[in-house]
């Protein structure tokens, strides 16, 4: 294999362990936070208890977090370094505020976090765990808007052979990247949402600390019910985007070859691309694309056959990414109501149904890999949609040196999250003190 | 002075602040195997740090973030050109990093052990490739006018490159010794002090080593001889060295790991200048050097990054001062036998 693919598998390996992890640190650290501030409003010790094992676990998550995220900010250099010529200006800025205005913020005070149950205040303690939270969402803002730059580039000019910043403005106010974030970060508050319920019902099914369980589950049921709909509602819009400014991807989401008015949906098919077509087209919605994707059944939708071959991204990882992130995202919704509706007694469902959540906590997690699989794998062969193609920002490396870094990141990643995710059902699974 | 230069110093200055902080976790991590006799002591060194560790890498992720931002090509060349070191001292990072969480999770000695072993590896190895990495920027490293690298990890283990290894190494241990003197108390905060102490004249030979190879082995004077006011940077250096062990011999621990601080910190800005206007000098052939001028971003970019830095960089320092003072008692007895210690 060549430079250009091990780096590819290389970053897309480190990315996705990364967002193995980063989604619980988004949503964990707001329910925690929320768990603290009921204890300093009520004084109620359980909810202190719940603060502080919920809090374990989102340490244990974090760990993995953190030293997974300095692989990505250094990747940029080590492997992709035309890219990171070519856009340093704009995407450079980006991670610098990212680090300035987040990770200090974050890392400072779950520190402060950690050590301070008895050194601080409890209302400033309670504070220290909110900034994290903040600091945590904010961090995911910065990195998906210089994500977004990459998508849908805005506030530019080419100069000096590199793109160089030209409305700092536009590039923050990049209306794909806020939204890919808002879809991004609802969804891993659903995932959290989700493990909590899970976790959870895992102790109920065993009738163990009821009272403890209950009102962790009462909490989560509600900021997955929440966060389950924004997901869904962003989501939609966020297609309406796509729709707009990548259409190929687009097509690629759907599998859609023909450029056509009232282009209809099919609830399954399957994608031939080496004869441009779908082998299999079951179940047609009349106009129902063109709906989802402009908000008009009339619209006419750009079909695949009229991009040139080298223009278009591998269609059929797309489309099956987006058909699971999607499905997934329609089973999580009937979930998060029924755990709604259960909120008040969780203790008294039925068993099957606390079996059901306790497996429901991968699905979010397939969800967001598979999410970001649509962006990403849909964007190529584009690194900077419509300017930049990804083997033009490898690297003038040997191939060797990557092949032994992806080696080395494959066993000790691997060993690590294994090590990490044991240590998280070893914790979920203990007594709270 | 131009955007340029002010982003040059900003630059230096960034890193400087990443050694000098980050500095103590690895030179605490260094002396670890030698120092600890008992995994109650191993436990007062990791909570001497507990508190700090992480918020202070930060400063090494803002420090690229900002070569990123501020020298596009630096970055990408300083980061490809370097890359198995780079990715020598990432992995070594990692592991570090997951040792503090990790360690005491589970009650076992051979799982401690484990871990014990990774955070070690995890600041010597940092402490030396950082050092190893900088004395050859100082010195100038093989890059061609593609920002290719010609020759391999070997190349940079020559005697200058070595050098710079080796004075981190004792940099970081004596600063990380003066920390643990801070953090602790008893037996442990005298033998820490009695560390300390032995490091010194490593240290002070190595610096004077340094400054000897630098004056025959590289171009970094020359910047002072045209501007001989500089050379202040290197009489803050001495004083810091000087001024460290009168701290310490006076009893003055946090002082002496002051004094430390201005040490490292005046170390790396002294390269720092030396190179001026480069980041990256070529040792081939000065037109391939990667500069201020020839590496920066626009105007703009660099004017708004200004701003940004100028806000929040003082917030940042802010917090994390008060986060010292907050925790600036010695890691006694109950504090391990707090809930959520490490
Ligand atoms: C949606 C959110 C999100 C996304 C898409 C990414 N990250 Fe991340 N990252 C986080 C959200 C996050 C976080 C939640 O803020 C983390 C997880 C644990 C933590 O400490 O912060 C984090 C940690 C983290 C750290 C360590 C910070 C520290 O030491 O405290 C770095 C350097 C990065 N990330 C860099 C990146 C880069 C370069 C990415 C792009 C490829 C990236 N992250 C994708
Ligand atoms: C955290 C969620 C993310 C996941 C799971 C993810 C996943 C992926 C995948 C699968 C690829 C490979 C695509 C291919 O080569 O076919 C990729 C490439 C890439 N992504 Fe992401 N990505 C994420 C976030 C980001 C963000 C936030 C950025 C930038 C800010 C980013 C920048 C890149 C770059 C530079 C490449 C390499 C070039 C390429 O292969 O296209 N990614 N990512
Ligand atoms: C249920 C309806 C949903 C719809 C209509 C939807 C729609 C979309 C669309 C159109 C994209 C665009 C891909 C791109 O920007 O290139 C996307 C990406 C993504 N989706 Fe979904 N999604 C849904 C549910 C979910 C769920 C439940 C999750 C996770 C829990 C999720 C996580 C993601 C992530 C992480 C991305 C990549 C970031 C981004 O581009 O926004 N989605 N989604």
């Amino acid at each position: 294999m060549d430079t250009l693919m091990l780096s590819r598998l290389q970053f897309a390996f480190a990315t996705f362990i990364h967002f193995i992890f980063v989604p619980l640190t988004l949503g964990l650290s707001i329910i925690v936070a929320m768990m603290e501030t009921k204890y300093v409003r009520t004084g109620d010790e359980t909810y202190k208890r719940m603060a502080k094992f919920w809090g374990k676990l989102f340490l244990i998550n974090f760990a993995l977090g953190v030293v997974t995220g300095i692989t990505l900010e250094f990747q940029f250099g080590t492997n992709w370094s035309r890219y990171s010529t070519f856009v340093g200006d704009i995407f450079g800025s980006l991670l610098a505020i990212e680090a300035t205005a987040a990770f200090f913020l974050e890392s400072t005070f779950l520190g402060v976090w950690i050590f301070g149950w008895n050194r601080l205040s409890p209302k400033l303690h309670c504070t220290s765990i909110w900034l994290v939270a903040c600091a945590a969402n904010f961090s995911a803002l910065w990195i998906i808007l210089a994500n977004g730059f990459m998508q849908h580039p805005v506030g530019y000019v080419i100069r000096n052979g590199r793109a160089e910043l030209s409305s700092f403005l536009e590039v923050i106010t990049n209306p794909y990247g806020w939204n890919a974030f808002l879809h991004t970060v609802t969804g891993s508050w659903a995932l959290a949402g989700f493990f909590v319920i899970g976790v959870s019902a895992w102790h109920l099914l065993r009738k163990q600390h009821v009272d403890f369980f209950t009102k962790s589950f009462r909490i989560a049921a509600g900021f997955a019910l929440v966060s389950t709909l924004l997901v869904a509602a962003v989501g939609h819009r966020q297609g309406n985007i796509v729709a707009e400014v990548q259409p190929a991807k687009l097509a690629a989401m759907e599998s859609h070859w023909e450029t056509q008015k009232n282009a209809p949906m099919y609830l399954f098919a399957v994608p031939d691309p080496d004869n441009e077509k779908n082998s299999i087209e079951i179940g047609g919605i009349p106009s129902l694309l063109s709906l989802m994707a402009f908000n008009d059944p009339a619209a006419e939708v750009k079909g695949l056959k009229d991009f040139p071959a080298e223009d278009r991204p591998p269609v059929t990882l797309t489309f099956s990414a987006f058909r699971i992130m999607v499905g997934l995202g329609t089973a999580m919704l009937i979930l998060a109501v029924l755990a709604f509706i259960a909120r008040h007694h969780p203790e008294e469902a039925s068993h099957k149904l606390l079996k059901i959540f306790l497996w429901t906590i991968p699905l979010p997690y397939i969800a967001l890999q598979a999410g970001w699989a649509v962006a990403e794998v849909g964007r190529q062969p584009w690194i900077v949609y419509g300017i930049m193609r990804t083997r033009d920002a490898v690297s003038p490396i040997a191939a060797h040196q990557v092949g032994i870094s992806l080696a080395a990141f494959f066993v000790v990643y691997i060993l690590l999250a294994s090590l990490d995710i044991y240590l998280l059902a070893k914790y979920a699974r203990s007594e709270p003190h | 002075m131009d955007l340029g230069t002010i982003w040059f110093i900003l630059w230096g200055v960034l890193w400087a602040v990443y050694f000098i902080l980050d500095g103590f976790d690895l030179g605490i991590g260094t002396i670890m195997p030698f120092f600890a006799k008992s995994n109650e002591e191993k436990r007062i060194m990791y909570n001497a740090m507990g508190p700090f560790w992480d918020g202070n890498e930060v400063w090494l992720i803002t420090a690229g973030g900002v070569t990123f931002a501020a020298f596009p090509k630096t970055y990408a060349v300083m980061f490809s050109a370097l890359y198995t070191p780079l990715m020598l001292l990432l992995f070594a990072l990692i592991l570090r990093g997951v040792s503090f969480e990790f360690r005491s999770k589970v009650d076992s000695p051979g799982w401690r052990k484990i871990w014990d072993t990774c955070n070690f590896l995890g600041s010597f190895l940092p402490a030396l490739l950082l050092g190893v990495a900088f004395a050859n920027i100082f010195k100038g490293i093989p890059i061609d006018q593609d920002g290719i690298l010609h020759g391999n990890l070997l190349t940079l283990l020559n005697p200058y490159g070595l050098a710079g290894g080796l004075l981190f190494v004792a940099l970081f241990a004596h600063h990380g010794a003066l920390w643990l003197a801070f953090k602790s108390e008893g037996d442990i905060h005298d033998r820490a002090v009695a560390l300390a102490g032995k490091l010194w004249p490593v240290v002070a030979g190595l610096v004077v080593l340094f400054l000897v190879m630098s004056l025959f082995m590289t171009q970094l004077f020359a910047n002072y001889l045209v501007n001989p006011l500089l050379f202040i940077i290197l009489l803050v250096a001495v004083a810091g060295l000087v001024l460290t062990m009168t701290y310490r011999k006076a009893g003055r621990v946090l002082a002496s790991w002051g004094a430390s601080a201005v040490l490292i910190g005046s170390a790396a800005l002294f390269g720092v200048v030396g190179i001026f206007p480069a980041l990256l000098p070529s040792s081939l052939n000065p037109a391939y050097s990667l500069t201020i001028q020839n590496s920066s971003s626009s105007p703009m970019t660099l004017a708004i990054m200004l701003g940004v830095a100028l806000v929040f960089v003082p917030i940042v320092i802010a917090y994390q001062i008060w986060t010292m003072r907050t925790f600036s008692h010695p890691v006694t007895k109950a504090d391990l036998d707090y809930e959520e210690a490490y």
